[in-house]
């Protein structure tokens, strides 16, 4: 029995051309704060993970290239990767990141000098001064290239953990799947400390 | 007695990612208000394509009389 699809499978479209869409125009990158607020305003108001669930583009895109094309070992992963200690660690490490790209724009909004690179891995400064950022302020430009180097440094991750283990591995430590996980155990704590969890199967 | 294998959830770190949800082909899974996941066993036929597609190694084929616990 095959299940219908609908047009939520789709979206894996709009994750490679967001993808794409950085090499041409960096201001795209703009674009990729869909896939943070969503999911978490799902999160608080439902409380739910419907967006995982069903509205991933990105887990689509790992389902597709490593289930259906065959890019990945399908091995299990290696237990420490669900462990609470390595998704929330990896959580604060990306936040913290996050946080301080947040800084390098607001210290280009008073006035430092525009950085054209795309950092990868956190470490990788990949130049990027092909793009013209002229149309936009110099700290929507610094925001842009930040966003972006998180945004294809989480996809490489997800690509590499595909390719070793199973295809949508990187949902295991996925900083926004953690969150969203997060915030529905902090809305149904009282459920959750009754003991429902462990007798789900019941 | 009749001892038929089913899905059930082994390990309270399923991340609920919904892998396994979308992987079975009866929709004999869900996903609990974004907890764990939910597996029907009257529905769940005992194929293992949850088990394959679960990226957290949390869903295992158990035989049924130690599932219904
Ligand atoms: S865990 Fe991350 S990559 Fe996976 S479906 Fe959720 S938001 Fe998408
Ligand atoms: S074993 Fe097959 S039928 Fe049972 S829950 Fe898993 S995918 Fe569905
Ligand atoms: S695939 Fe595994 S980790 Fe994801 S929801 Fe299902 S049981 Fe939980």
């Amino acid at each position: 029995m095959l299940k219908q699809k609908r047009w939520y499978d789709y979206l894996w479209i709009a994750s490679a051309i967001y993808l794409a869409l950085g090499f041409f125009n960096i201001l795209f990158a703009w674009l990729g704060l869909i896939c943070f607020i969503t999911p978490l305003l799902i999160a608080i108001i439902k409380g739910n993970k419907t967006y995982c669930n069903r509205y991933c583009g990105r887990g689509q895109l790992f389902e597709l290239l490593g289930g259906r094309l065959g890019f990945s070992r399908k091995k299990a992963p290696p237990k420490f990767l669900r462990s609470k200690w390595f998704r929330y660690g990896f959580l604060a490490f990306f936040m913290t990141m996050f946080g301080m790209m947040v800084y390098a724009t607001y210290a280009v909004f008073w006035g430092a000098p525009l950085k054209k690179a795309v950092t990868l891995l956190w470490t990788f400064k990949l130049p990027w001064d092909w793009v013209d950022t002229s149309m936009a302020a110099p700290w929507m430009a610094q925001f842009a290239f930040g966003f972006y180097g998180v945004m294809l440094t989480s996809t490489l991750l997800g690509l590499l953990t595909m390719l070793l283990c199973k295809p949508r591995s990187w949902c295991v430590y996925c900083p926004m799947g953690t969150m969203t996980q997060g915030i529905c155990q902090i809305k149904y704590r009282k459920e959750f400390s009754n003991g429902t969890q462990s007798k789900a199967n019941c | 007695m009749v001892s038929r294998k089913k899905a059930a959830l082994l390990s309270k770190e399923c991340v609920a990612c919904g892998c396994c949800a979308k992987s079975c082909p009866l929709g004999a899974i869900s996903i609990y208000r974004g907890l764990h996941a939910l597996i029907d066993g009257n529905k769940c036929a005992g194929c293992a394509r949850c088990e394959a597609a679960c990226p957290a190694q949390v869903i295992s084929l158990v035989l049924e009389e130690i599932a219904a616990c």
